[in-house]
């Protein structure tokens, strides 16, 4: 039988209250969301925690998905069967039903969290390629209030991100822009698993011209990797087949994988390049239709 | 280190001391009478222990009890009502949906849960419903067939909400 290592447990019952609880605790507490992440590892005792701060009770605050000053909102508790069925992010951004159906399985989705995938900052997590590939930012919230990250600047290493230990995270934001679109594509060894690889594509196409690229990969480095090199050669350039083979062909020159179960390195380089390329091809497309 | 914990598994509400640490697959297991939901892989990965936690399914062995507190669960115990089986049960049983039965509280309940959001769902939607459980012996054809069953009998019992 896994059983975690013993711990407190405490419910918060507001956001304040609940960064108040972590603060006191100090860095031997953590957040517990949908726990679909951190209760497997405190099983294995990869983690644990001397008390859990439950922030469950606090989602008629923190899970909502809404348009507001030209961007999505998404709040932290919200859930990935609640990201899959949003219409509303499905019609700005097609990537997150792309990748949602692809997450886990139904049941694990009736738990985990938007905010718990992000902090957990597991390699191999498809959301936070999602939102690196979209430019997203992040709200944290602590005690002596709020800070706004961009997601390129949220990771510090693999499992490891720029969350204190007293800090939540509340919100997740993305701007919207006519001429969006965007895509997931994702290689798994069975319907559910984690990713060998993933990519993850936004543009924006203006008068025929990408104006604005987000490419980002999953599980193909010790970290979410963007592809900076990419995004600049897209950038300005109008959309085309041999643009799309050429960015997926600095993805597998810069991307960094790791030999593992999962496959070998020269399959997992190969693979980057493929699903770049066919992610690009489908933002492209379904750019172009939003932009008509 | 024990804490009063109150779970409200089935319309009653079951009270004990135990550890924040004790997960919910193991608090209703060890409830009396309530062995029906299993306990399989401990990964959340075999589906055996779902159970439905205000009506949506969970797998119980990645929830702590503690954080069960407040909300309603339902097992497998729940289906059958007055001697009665759930037209899921009925099922089962008429398609020889099930052979060991580990997978099957939790196919169950996933199957519960699914047809009260929809109660006439494809093939398609009923295996990515089931797709996280695991059945190592029906091949789960028989197990889809079961539930489109179900689907086609819903009056056998009157299903709560
Ligand atoms: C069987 C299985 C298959 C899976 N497959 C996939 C998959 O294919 N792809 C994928 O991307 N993921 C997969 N996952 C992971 C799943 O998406 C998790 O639910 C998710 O990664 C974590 O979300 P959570 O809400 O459960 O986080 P938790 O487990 O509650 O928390 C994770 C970490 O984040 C911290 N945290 C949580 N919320 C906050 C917050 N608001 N502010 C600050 N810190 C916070 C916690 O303290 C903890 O350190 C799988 C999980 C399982 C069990
Ligand atoms: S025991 Fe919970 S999913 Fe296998
Ligand atoms: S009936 Fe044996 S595992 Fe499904």
């Amino acid at each position: 039988m896994q059983t975690p290592a013993p711990f407190e447990y405490e419910r918060a019952t507001s956001l304040a209250g609940a960064i108040a609880a972590l603060k006191a605790a100090g860095a031997e507490a953590r957040v517990i969301a949908g726990g679909h992440s951190l209760l497997p590892m405190m099983k294995l005792r990869l983690a644990s925690p001397e008390r859990l701060i439950d922030i469950n009770d606090l989602e008629s605050d923190l899970a909502y998905i809404r348009e507001q000053q030209g961007e999505i909102r998404i709040g932290a508790l919200t859930r990935h069967a609640e990201l899959l069925d949003s219409e509303l992010l499905a019609e700005h951004f097609p990537v997150f039903r792309d990748a949602e159906e692809v997450i886990a399985d139904p049941v694990v989705r009736n738990r985990g969290t938007i905010g718990g995938s992000l902090c957990q900052a597991d390699p191999g997590e498809d959301l936070s390629a999602v939102c690196a590939a979209l430019k997203a930012h992040v709200v944290l919230q602590g005690p002596s209030g709020e800070r706004i990250v961009a997601m390129r600047e949220f990771q510090l290493g693999p499992y490891v991100t720029v969350v204190a230990p007293d800090e939540i995270l509340t919100e997740v934001r993305i701007r919207t822009s006519p001429g969006a679109g965007s895509a997931y594509e994702k290689v798994e060894r069975r319907a559910g698993d984690f990713a060998i690889g993933a990519a993850a594509a936004a543009l924006e196409i203006e008068g025929g011209t990408i104006a604005a690229a987000g490419v980002a990969l999953s599980a193909l480095a010790p970290t979410t990797i963007e592809i900076t090199r990419a995004e600049e050669l897209l950038r300005g350039a109008r959309p085309s087949e041999e643009l799309f083979e050429q960015a997926g062909g600095i993805a597998s020159e810069d991307c960094a994988p790791m030999a593992d179960g999962r496959g070998p390195v020269d399959y997992k380089r190969h693979l980057a390049g493929v699903l770049t390329k066919r992610a690009l091809r489908r933002a492209a497309a379904r750019a172009l239709q939003t932009e008509a | 280190m024990s804490v009063q914990i109150t779970v409200n598994i089935n319309g009653e509400d079951v009270t004990r001391e135990e550890e924040p640490r004790k997960l919910l697959v193991h608090f209703i297991r060890e409830t009396p009478g309530l062995t029906g939901t299993h306990w399989g892989c401990d990964t959340s990965n075999c589906g055996a222990c779902v159970v439905l936690m205000d009506g949506k399914p969970v797998k119980s062995c990645t929830v702590l009890a503690a954080m069960a507190q407040g909300h309603q669960i339902r097992t497998v115990e729940s289906l059958e009502r007055d001697g009665r089986l759930d037209p899921v049960q009925q099922g089962f049983h008429e398609l020889h949906a099930l052979q060991c039965g580990f997978c099957t509280p939790g196919m169950m309940m996933t199957a519960r849960a699914l047809l009260d959001a929809n109660p006439d769902p494809s093939e398609a939607e009923i295996r990515t419903a089931i797709s996280g459980g695991i059945c190592r012996c029906t091949g789960y054809k028989n197990i889809v067939a079961a539930i489109r069953w179900a689907a086609e009998h819903p009056a056998t019992v009157e299903q709560e909400a």
